[in-house]
């Protein structure tokens, strides 16, 4: 075990409103701290939104446009515009959203402010389902988990996002996890100098959306990644691609069985869904040998 | 018009290049478009000047309206100066952002072309696409003429930049919009000086960590709307001070009403938009019938400019209104707004609502001659009345 050195710049601020062990808070803050002073941020409704807190508190030190669901990407591209007209060209536009606001409502405006490759930095906070109006499906929900909405269990696959944005050629496309806090800050880093469009897709268990203990969500999170069901990866320009985690090195079972959203699946399904994992991530391993 | 008009810099404009030229003249930082027809011709003629080197305004393309209003909201909340276009479904489909845009206080302009919504498709003027906005919080302005539309554009700036509430100004599909007129352009100093850039610097600041719209408390939001109401109150005096000092910079004065051959009227059209050309020469062949006919030519919409009307109409015993328009269940939407905005007030005129023109119909001049002579002595009728 070693030690992280971690800059804690403070431009997260404790009092926010994430329920207790959330790692999207944990996340945001080395967000925050690593994007730094000069930034805009947009958000839209979510549970970031929440966290981001109500009038008239703020848990950040940059100032915030709290947007509509389907518009962040059309919204951080206005921000981004007013300030470039008004010379301030220099200035980070930050946008978070969850992925109800990203792989379902805001998806149109997401592609649309991706093929212009406007210079903004999206961050989809993934918690897999509308999980802050109580846990219902997305777009984003894996195969047989259970929401609200798909209480026994989802009968279609996870979105793949990264394909979508990869095939609008944009400079950057990043996931991360709370897990891998360095990873993340540095891939935050790495997305502020680029010009033009960056996306990081966070993986965000959700504590009582995936049923999983209130001190579980880094531990979730690290075996989502360990397992290959939420690999840590990089594409630049739509065409390089790049895992930056150790390779795929347990079964999904952990992973599973820390979850209640998985509880009802029989152990035929269980064998399907390793199946599906590993034809990702064999299918992964080739995009980044071509 | 009616103003007396100073002829410099005329160009043959349709209603929609006239606007462009506003823009041009307004020189916006921010312009999010999205084609529509019968909008589409600002938005290209716009790109036309930014291609040119003529405009250095940020134009955005995004894939929808939404995402065109979006932007607008937007880049309005960093205190750049914003313009956007639209029509119909268009607008239709910014609904959800007009609430946005005059909830946060944002000075947008939207330039909206009147058109009828589906079902069933449709490209032809109707002004029910705007007015179904009218509790969005939004000023509202109609224009006749392209010269009007040109004119009115720019001063909606200034009533939007001086009040912070948005302003959405309209004219008639085609009627309008592709309708070519000379038009006198004015001098890009002179606009200069009549709208200087307002810093709005206090908007989304990196020094200051605040939220521009974040969750809020029962009292905090009932406030919000207390503070758009007093700024609705002052839209009127607004609108008359941009509409005088422009008057004074180009000779073409503009008030919230237009008032026509009123002096000792027996009997007046009330209307929006292009109608109003139509009405106007109505009025002149009932003056020289004989029928003391007039015209109001409601310019402000909303707010309606109540205290103006009560005085246009003091001394007049009846009222036709006539919509291109109509709001199902209903009737006319600026008939109902008299309506509501007389009752109970002595002396008022009869008021009679004609829906004229709806889904774009044409209305000759006859028509509105036979309504004036039919209806001058008719007793009150509140119900709408289907024109054919």
């Amino acid at each position: 075990m070693k030690d992280i050195e971690y800059n804690e710049a403070g431009q997260f601020c404790s009092g926010h409103n994430a329920c207790a062990g959330c790692a999207e808070a944990l996340s945001m803050r080395v967000i925050l701290n690593a994007v730094g002073k000069n930034t805009v941020g947009v958000v839209v409704p979510s549970c970031v939104a929440i966290i981001v807190g109500a009038h008239p508190r703020s848990s950040a030190k940059i100032p915030f446009i709290h947007g509509l669901l389907e518009s962040a990407a059309a919204m951080a591209s206005g921000v981004k515009r007013g300030l470039v007209s008004q010379g301030k060209d220099d200035t980070t536009v930050l946008c978070l959203a969850g992925d109800g606001g990203t792989y379902d409502i805001g998806l149109q405006a997401l592609s649309s402010a991706a093929e212009r490759n406007e210079d903004i930095l999206y961050v989809c906070f993934d918690n897999e389902g509308y999980m802050n109006t109580g846990g219902q499906t997305s777009s984003s929900t894996p195969l047989a988990a259970s929401t609200g909405s798909s209480p026994l269990g989802k009968t279609t696959r996870k979105k793949n996002l990264v394909e979508i944005l990869a095939a609008h050629r944009i400079p950057y496309i990043a996931t991360a996890s709370p897990s891998h806090l360095s990873d993340l800050s540095e891939k935050v880093t790495k997305a502020k100098a680029i010009r033009g469009m960056k996306v990081i897709i966070v993986v965000i268990p959700c504590l009582p959306g995936w049923g999983i203990a209130d001190d579980a969500a880094v531990k979730v999170s690290r075996l989502a990644v360990e397992s290959g069901v939420f690999p840590l990866i990089e594409v630049e320009d739509g065409l390089r691609y790049s895992i930056n985690s150790a390779d795929k090195t347990k079964p999904i079972d952990e992973y599973l069985d820390l979850q209640k959203r998985y509880r009802h699946i029989s152990d035929s399904e269980r064998v399907e869904l390793q199946q599906d994992v590993d034809d990702s991530w064999d299918r992964l391993v080739a995009r980044t040998k071509m | 018009m009616n103003a007396p008009i100073r002829n410099e810099n005329l160009q043959l404009l349709n209603g929609n290049h006239a606007v462009a030229w506003g823009v041009r003249l307004a020189s916006p930082d921010v312009a999010p478009l999205y084609p529509i027809t019968p909008q589409t011709p600002i938005l290209e003629k716009l790109i036309d000047f930014k291609s040119a080197d003529l405009l250095g305004t940020e134009i955005l393309t995004p894939e929808s309206e939404h995402s065109a209003m979006a932007a607008a909201v937007a880049a309005s909340a960093t205190g750049a100066r914003v313009f956007s276009a639209t029509s119909s479904q268009g607008l239709l489909l910014m609904h959800e952002l007009l609430h946005y845009a005059a909830g946060s206080r944002l000075p947008i302009v939207l330039f909206n072309v009147n058109r009828t919504p589906a079902a069933p498709w449709g490209f032809w003027p109707d002004q029910i696409d705007s007015l179904s906005q009218r509790d969005t919080g939004w000023v509202q302005l109609y224009s006749e003429t392209p010269q009007e539309s040109l004119d009115t554009v720019i001063q909606a700036f200034r009533i939007a930049e001086a009040s912070e509430l948005p302003v959405m100004v309209n004219h008639d599909a085609f009627y309008v919009s592709h309708a070519v007129e000379p038009v006198s352009v004015p001098d890009q100093g002179a606009v200069e000086l009549y709208l200087p850039k307002v810093d709005r610097s206090m908007w989304l600041d990196t020094d200051i960590g605040r939220a521009i719209g974040a969750p809020i408390g029962q009292d905090g939001w009932n406030r919000t709307r207390r503070e758009m109401d007093a700024a609705m109150q002052t839209i009127v005096g607004l609108t008359k001070d941009a509409g005088k000092a422009w008057g004074e910079m180009s000779g073409r004065p503009y008030a919230p009403l237009e008032l026509y051959r009123c002096d000792d009227a027996e009997v007046v059209f009330v209307t929006m938009g292009s109608m109003a050309g139509t009405a106007r020469e109505a009025v002149d062949r009932l003056r020289e019938s004989g029928v003391a006919a007039g015209l109001v030519k409601v310019r402000l919409f909303r707010p309606m400019p109540m205290a103006d009307l009560h005085a246009a109409l003091a001394d007049i015993p009846c009222a036709l209104v006539l919509d291109r328009n109509y709001s199902p269940g209903v009737g006319g939407v600026l008939h109902q707004e008299l309506m509501a905005g007389f009752y109970g007030a002595e002396n008022a005129p009869r008021i009679f609502g004609f829906l004229t023109g709806v889904g774009g119909t044409n209305v000759p001049v006859e028509m509105l001659e036979k309504l004036a002579v039919d209806y001058r002595q008719a007793k009150q009728n509140n119900n709408p009345i289907w024109v054919e």
